[in-house]
């Protein structure tokens, strides 16, 4: 469903990403993790076709984002680590906004709206304008925003942040459902617990490039990390130095 | 020191914004600099001119020398009130960095006089630009010398705290009453309203008449006038009469000096206890955002008729537009302003010494209705510029939905672009009709002027909407800074280019009109006319559809 080819992107002699391949398949829930300024979120925004890539391929579905942006970008819903609202729109002006973007409106779309609202407990704040929501809330609107035009392809940039646990419990199981349903979730975050309860398969991304790939089992056997959890391996694939060092910062 | 060490990071930032500057564009900085230049020395002519007539009369010279003074300290005062109240609500409840500071441990005295501080600068640094040209023509003609420069800004900083502190203690008190986001909607419509209003009322009372000399019937009166202080308890008062003092009887008279200084401390002080008292509850209202639940069934009912006949995106995108302009108060407050403009633009045509009971002079009316098609075309420029040329960068922090969804760009150009155009060719079509009419022009002129105007409002909205997209400001939040950008700087320079094309080949079949009128000959339509009109067209068709065309290529290399 999602096919990453050799993508690349560079800004000025600075490589963000270098060289990714990735295929993530329909019904399946995709872990990216890494450390801050690995290239996770520059992957994302490339393919939900906010950056254009330097060099090589965004398949989704088959469509190319670049070159078939409509088709391809019709098929997803993209959830960004920090998004900006309308402030002055109300919660549910935003969703038939957003369905509009999509090209569905009508009675079918004010049913959808209203069953998303109430699944994430917004439906007393659904005329309210944005601008008083909390960020919890927030989060919340642009989760079912990304659900409105019901997407074949979802990927999500740290969708826990800011959610409550009933909400990120909410959101999990949504997530497990649509997969289910075989829908593909491409998911980035930094809490590797749920990485490692949720996803199908995880990449771990440093530098710009994937350094390891595969299920927990694949992931343990490409280490030779024994029964180690996401946590051990990832600190063993991204250097956990930093880590070990903090305890002497903290008694100095 | 710790008052300092607040202010440290915004002094930071200014010197890297600076830098910045410095190194991305030097024709940028060029540019604005020589805007600059010469807007500081036609104030310095206008008022070097003045002063100088001024220092000619015996007598009373000094006096109206002293009394223009006042009058600009005055009005620096009041404009320095409202501009400090509005800031205040910025700098001490809104800002971002108040979290941190408010849950440092930094002393509240430190803080207030940090706000303080910020507040000052923000609210007046303009005033400030605008005073140097004007006391510097102040210090030349009345030969001032070296030490004048020190002197004024000892006498000058007192005035600028004052409204500083009243206008934080304003605002301090307001928000104690109201929410702080509600504040800031109230403060925008009155401040915006109040000075619709005082250019209004400065404009009907036709200051043109003190010129004539049948103003001038009784002199004594108005040297009494002029000598008597207009409002002795203001501080605009006591600097003007220590600046007089220092320039006309080269003396310097202590007393309004210490006045001013003792004034403002004072201020302070108080200022310093009533944040000490209220701030704390203040800031914790200011927390609470005020609760807005909006129906949108007025938009639904009123709107969705009329955009029906559109697809999906282009008509939630035309709704979506109109909903968050007539939701934001520091938006549609302008319409105030515009309106009021309007007014006196009108005004201005009615006020013209053409209709004196002699015979109206043909060649003198034609010539005026055909230049007012540049004027018009300036007054649209400047609101396309305010209104029009934001729209891209407006949406650059939700770029991320826009450009994730398969949003036709051409789509959100075109909803940009009509959604401007069509208020901006209403207005364009009111303004030369009504001049026409008020003019007493011929239909050939209102012919030709609503026939250019049109072409004009359709490129003018395009290159608002093209340059909004080359020079986009994605960071700013606030709409009324945008178009102060070079971006905008630049529209409005290519503006004034075209407005200059389209008046120089429409002179041709204007002279031939005017001409074959004068010598009492029938209107004959000569290949030049109709060449001319043709170029026009053409003119216009490729200012609205090249910057339409290289604003979407742009908006499609947009990378967030």
């Amino acid at each position: 469903m999602i096919q990453l080819k050799n993508l690349s992107k560079k800004y000025g002699k600075f490589t963000a990403v270098d060289n990714i391949d990735l295929h993530v398949e329909r019904g399946e829930l995709f872990g990216f993790v890494g450390p801050n300024g690995a290239g996770k979120t520059t992957t994302l925004r490339m393919i939900a076709g906010i950056l254009r890539p330097t060099s090589g391929r965004v398949l989704l579905g088959g469509d190319d984002v670049v070159t078939n942006p409509m088709s391809a970008k019709a098929r997803l819903g993209f959830i960004p680590d920090r998004p900006f609202l309308y402030e002055k729109l109300t919660g549910a002006e935003f969703l038939r906004f957003v369905a509009g973007l999509y090209g569905q409106d009508g009675t079918v779309v004010e049913k959808r709206s209203n069953e998303l609202l109430d699944l994430f407990e917004l439906t007393a704040w659904k005329d309210q304008l944005i601008e008083a929501y909390s960020h919890g809330m927030r989060q919340k609107l642009i989760i079912s925003s990304a659900l409105i035009h019901r997407p074949e392809a979802i990927v999500v940039d740290e969708p826990m942040v800011g959610l409550d646990p009933r909400g990120a419990r909410l959101l999990k199981d949504i997530f497990r459902a649509f997969v289910k349903k075989g829908g593909t979730v491409l998911m980035s975050t930094h809490t590797l617990e749920i990485a490692e309860a949720m996803c199908d398969r995880v990449a771990i991304i440093q530098s710009g490039s994937i350094v390891v790939s595969g299920s927990m089992a694949e992931l343990r056997e490409q280490t030779e990390a024994g029964d180690a959890s996401l946590e051990e391996l990832f600190l063993k694939v991204t250097g956990g130095a930093a880590a070990k060092e903090l305890a002497a910062v903290l008694e100095d | 020191m710790a008052t300092a060490h607040i202010l440290r990071p915004k002094l930071q930032t200014f010197m890297a914004r600076i830098r910045h500057r410095e190194s991305s564009s030097g024709i940028k900085t060029l540019v604005i600099g020589g805007v600059g230049l010469i807007f500081w020395t036609m104030v310095f002519a206008v008022t070097y001119r003045m002063l100088n007539y001024f220092r000619g009369v015996p007598e009373i010279g000094p006096l109206l020398a002293g009394k223009l003074l006042g009058l600009i300290l005055l009005s620096f005062i009041s404009i320095l009130l409202l501009s400090n109240v509005i800031t205040a609500l910025s700098s001490f409840f809104l800002a971002h960095d108040l979290d941190l500071l408010v849950s440092s441990p930094v002393d509240w005295l430190h803080l207030y006089l940090a706000k303080l501080g910020e507040t000052l600068l923000h609210s007046s640094w303009m005033v400030a630009l605008m005073a140097l040209p004007i006391f510097t023509a102040y210090g030349v003609v009345f030969d001032g010398g070296w030490l004048f420069a020190p002197f004024v800004f000892v006498v000058f900083l007192p005035v600028l705290i004052v409204p500083a502190v009243i206008g934080s203690a304003v605002t301090l008190i307001l928000v104690n009453v109201f929410p702080a986001r509600r504040t800031k909607d109230i403060l925008s419509v009155i401040a915006i309203g109040a000075a619709g209003i005082l250019v209004l009322l400065f404009r009907i009372v036709r200051p043109e008449r003190i010129t004539r000399p049948e103003g001038f019937q009784n002199l004594l009166d108005f040297i009494t006038i002029l000598r008597t202080p207009t409002s002795p308890w203001l501080p605009s008062e006591w600097a003007t009469s220590s600046i007089m003092n220092y320039l006309v009887a080269g003396r310097l008279d202590p007393l309004p000096i210490v006045l001013l200084w003792s004034t403002a401390a004072s201020f302070v002080v108080l200022g310093s206890l009533l944040h000490r008292a209220a701030y704390a509850n203040g800031f914790t209202k200011a927390q609470e955002g005020a609760e807005r639940f909006v129906k949108g069934r007025f938009w639904r009912v009123i709107l969705y008729p009329i955009v029906h006949p559109l697809s999906v995106s282009k008509r939630e995108f035309v709704i979506k537009d109109i909903k968050l302009f007539f939701r934001d108060t520091t938006q549609w407050s302008q319409l105030i302003l515009l309106g009021v403009l309007v007014i006196i633009y009108l005004f201005n045509i009615r006020a013209l010494p053409l209709f004196t009971g002699e015979e109206v002079p043909f060649f003198l009316i034609t010539v005026i209705s055909f230049l007012n098609l540049a004027l018009a075309g300036f007054v649209l420029a400047a609101i396309a510029a305010r209104f029009i040329f934001p729209a891209i960068s407006l949406e650059g922090r939700q770029m991320w939905l826009l450009r994730s969804s398969p949003l036709d760009l051409r789509a959100l150009i075109w909803s940009k672009y009509w959604i401007g155009t069509i208020p901006l060719l209403v207005l364009a079509l009111v303004i030369t009709i009504f001049t026409n009419i008020l003019l007493q022009a011929t239909p050939f002129m209102m012919g030709v002027s609503v026939g250019t105007i049109i072409l004009l409002t359709l490129s003018i909205s395009a290159m608002a909407l093209g340059f909004g997209a080359l020079f986009p400001q994605f960071e700013t939040e606030n709409a009324a800074q945008i178009p102060t950008s070079f971006g905008g700087l630049v529209f409005m320079m290519t503006t004034l280019g075209l407005l200059a094309v389209v008046i120089v080949i429409e002179a041709i079949p204007i002279s031939g009109y005017l001409q074959a009128t004068f010598v009492g000959e029938p209107i004959s339509v000569t290949p030049a006319m109709i060449g001319a009109f043709v170029a026009v067209v053409i003119v216009c068709a490729m200012a609205t559809v090249i910057p339409l065309r290289v604003g979407l290529r742009r908006m499609e290399q947009f990378e967030f």
